[in-house]
């Protein structure tokens, strides 16, 4: 029961970590696309400005409850995914860098230069989740002691890549709807068609990911025998042509929130058809990593729930406070300021 | 070399690195805070330009230091699995539960903080800060109370093949995690202490905006002199404690060999491990060692010679960061005495005010060799007399974490190159002087229109 709950919380973790830190990651990506001047450009790293920071840590959060909860999974999850993961971190920390150093210096070869880091800096690691969960998805060749055999370029095939692309779109579309909302004019207009033109490309992603998860996975097992579960994927595609259909209304923060919800969507239907498997094994279904052969003892997870109960409403509080806060559009009077980036 | 050294090295890198960042938020943040109450208590602008030119240096080194701690969680999966999944299932709660209770606070304040300036009352802002440094404060607690489990595991029994929470209490209350705790923060403020008083110092000289430069000045003193002073003796009770549940690491540090009763203490030793002796030992102290570390002139002191040679730490490196770390920590105390004394009028002490602008790394070398005894005297136990470090390692390639240490040189180098010349730049802006007192808009001024 214990081990379940927490397979839960960890899998609302990872969805919260997608929808929040995704908006970020999506407005690096598209930033070279929609940015054209240093003052657009100004605008996009400050749409993010009070958020990326507190975004970041529902990743850390994640991180550390699987290593909480799961330490056995923690411990194959993060060995096996070696090579991808230090990418992630490398790009994660270059990015950071980006966000704080880019407008502290006037010049247009180091400006640029951090434009490109964040680019990177979000493209990588887009690309990467997807690239990781699809893997997870489909089973990772670990053996009994958990070692990978296998190499990066083993992660890198069609599904796998297949659920990149599908990351690098989710996080994209969703970016280009926080700029449209934060932004003010023309920025905000092309955002906002940046935003409906990758759509389209998503929904034809999400549908073929659909379609290759039942030939390439097990996902759909656990909603063959629970039925009801299939409330999730309905929820999340109702979700996605929602977003649809308020961006050609305009209706920005609307679009947006529909953007949250498919992704948590999205996130919840990965995990809900892997339960109760966390890291699955492609060699031998016996190896496989699970919610009760890798988990910690009672009393830890006990703690741990505590802990959360108290402290996870709180964080959403406060969080959402900070967002009530900064629920204005960024404008040049903004970049003024002497904190601006 | 084989892929637990290299995973060694770059833990090591990783965390040196990561600790040129965390100390100076530590008190850098706290002396902000008390700098923006100040204004709002009294309204004076001059404070708030403080606030403004200390926080925008803390900010800039504040995102290093975040985004290096995710690589620090990170790489006890992947460089240490066996490692995680023999502890984690005491240690990872306790970076879980700093990740929910501390660092979300941390990190989504200090954005409403920089971007809030105009969108919150002065009273709101000013606890905006605080709130990042109780959370900064509060974080530090629960990652070195894991890395004191690591030094003396309590709370804990081996079951399932692995070791087990049995008493969260004891591994949150444990004598050890509290001293480490204490000697850890406290070097970090005595290192902000030194970075204000520094670059202060470094503007006096030259005559710029000294009014605001003064005052940093004086507050840095006071805030370094306590907590300079205060780490003399909290580190002496936390070598204490060492001294109790980690015998072996507490003989490296003094390289002692023998057993003694009435240990002398040497200022000064070449320790020569192959032949289990020191080749040169001078500025013996009859008897001082066994009276600080056991608090008796003739009590017995442990030498090395009583564990086997496998289960001894590195002696060299132990002995001189140790030597190093406490000669430099009695130097700062003595320093920041003498700038208090001059906290007035530090203007009329030019050579104090240029050894304190030399003296601003120091305090950064001190942490890192505070570090080095703690890690390196632990060796070769990754968790003190359960697991040894050479058994903790990943099944990996050497080619893959011999390149990935690379890498973390690399773009650490490039990195750490690039945030300190920006901090240096921004140090040296000269803040503009204060508009007449009274004139305390809480939404006009900024200050400097640097680089926009």
């Amino acid at each position: 029961m214990l081990e379940t709950v927490w397979f839960l919380l960890w899998g609302i973790l990872w969805a919260v970590y997608f929808m929040l830190g995704g908006f970020d990651l999506g407005l690096g990506i598209l930033s070279p696309y929609v940015a054209r001047s240093d003052t657009d450009k100004r605008i996009v790293y400050n749409t993010m400005g009070p958020f990326w920071d507190g975004n970041e840590v529902w990743l850390i959060t994640a991180g550390g409850v699987t290593f909480a909860a799961f330490p056995t999974t923690y411990a194959v999850m993060f060995s096996a995914l070696y090579t991808p993961l230090l990418l992630l971190l490398f790009a994660l920390i270059l990015r950071a860098a980006a966000l704080e150093f880019r407008s502290k210096v006037e010049g247009k070869s180091w400006r640029k230069t951090w434009d490109v880091v964040l680019f990177l800096g979000s493209f990588v690691p887009a690309l990467l989740f997807g690239v990781a969960f699809a893997n997870i998805f489909q089973g990772i060749p670990i053996d009994a002691d958990g070692n990978f055999h296998g190499n990066l370029l083993t992660l890198l095939n069609p599904y796998g890549l297949l659920g990149g692309v599908l990351f690098v779109l989710l996080f994209a579309v969703h970016g280009g709807l926080w700029l449209a909302v934060k932004a003010e004019g023309d920025l905000s207009v092309r955002a906002g068609r940046v935003a409906g033109q990758l759509w389209m490309v998503l929904l034809i992603v999400a549908v073929a990911f659909l379609a290759a998860s039942w030939f390439a996975t097990n996902l759909y097992g656990n909603y063959i025998a629970y039925p009801w579960l299939w409330l999730v994927p309905l929820v999340t595609v109702v979700a996605l042509v929602t977003t649809r259909l308020f961006m050609l209304k305009a209706a920005w923060w609307k679009a947006w929130f529909a953007s949250c919800l498919t992704i948590v969507g999205a996130t919840l239907f990965g995990v809900v058809g892997l339960y109760p498997n966390l890291f699955p094994s492609s060699l031998n279904p016996a190896y496989s990593l699970t919610a009760f052969n890798s988990s910690s003892s009672p009393l830890t997870l006990k703690i741990m729930l505590v802990v959360a109960l108290i402290f996870v409403p709180i964080v959403i509080a406060y969080q959402t406070w900070s967002h009530f806060l900064f629920r204005d559009k960024v404008t040049s009077e903004d970049l003024a300021s002497d904190e601006a980036y | 070399m084989d892929v637990v050294m290299l995973s060694r090295l770059q833990f090591a890198v990783a965390t040196y690195f990561h600790f040129l960042f965390v100390p100076l938020t530590l008190g850098l943040v706290l002396l902000v805070a008390i700098m923006e109450t100040q204004f709002v208590r009294t309204g004076d602008e001059e404070y708030k330009k403080m606030t403004k030119f200390w926080g925008k240096l803390f900010v800039i080194n504040f995102a290093l230091g975040v985004v290096t701690g995710i690589t620090l969680e990170f790489q006890f999966g992947t460089n240490w699995s066996q490692y995680s999944k023999y502890v984690g299932d005491v240690f990872g709660s306790l970076l879980a539960i700093e990740a929910t209770t501390s660092f979300f606070l941390e990190s989504t304040f200090i954005g409403v903080w920089l971007f809030g300036w105009k969108k919150l009352s002065p009273k709101a802002h000013a606890a905006c800060i605080w709130f990042v440094a109780i959370a900064a404060n509060l974080s530090a607690y629960w990652i070195l109370a894991a890395n004191s489990w690591m030094q003396h595991p309590v709370g804990y029994v081996i079951r399932n093949s692995r070791a087990e929470l049995t008493d969260f209490w004891a591994v949150l209350t444990q004598p050890y995690a509290i001293w480490m705790y204490l000697h850890v923060i406290a070097g970090a403020y005595i290192l902000a202490g030194f970075f204000v008083m520094g670059i202060s110092a470094y503007h006096i000289l030259r005559g710029q905006n000294i009014p605001l430069f003064k005052r940093s000045f004086r507050m840095a003193a006071i805030f370094t002199v306590i907590f300079a002073v205060a780490e003399i003796g909290i580190g002496d009770i936390h070598g204490k404690e060492m001294m109790k549940v980690q015998p072996a690491k507490a003989a490296a540090a003094e390289a002692v060999w023998e057993t003694t009763k009435g240990a002398p203490l040497y200022l000064f030793a070449i320790p020569d491990e192959e032949n289990e002796r020191n080749s040169v030992q001078i500025f013996g102290i009859p008897k001082l060692l066994s009276l600080v570390a056991l608090g008796d002139a003739n009590a017995e002191y442990k030498g090395l010679k009583e564990w086997p040679k496998e289960e001894r730490p590195p002696v060299a490196i132990t002995f001189w960061s140790f030597r190093l770390m406490v000669a430099l920590g009695l130097f700062f105390a003595g320093v920041s005495i003498v700038a208090v004394l001059k906290r007035n009028k530090p203007e009329t002490s030019p050579r104090l005010l240029k050894l304190l602008v030399f003296c601003i790394p120091l305090p950064y070398i001190a942490a890192g060799l505070g570090w080095t005894v703690t890690e390196v005297g632990r060796q070769p136990w990754i968790v003190y007399g359960v697991m040894k470090t050479a058994d903790a390692a990943s099944n990996l390639a050497v080619s893959q974490v011999g390149l990935s240490l690379t890498a973390f040189i690399v773009v650490y180098a490039a990195l750490g190159v690039v945030c300190f010349w920006l901090i240096a730049k921004y140090a040296r802006a000269i803040p503009e002087p204060a508009s007449a007192p009274g004139g305390a808009d809480f939404s006009s001024a900024h200050v400097v229109a640097a680089d926009k």
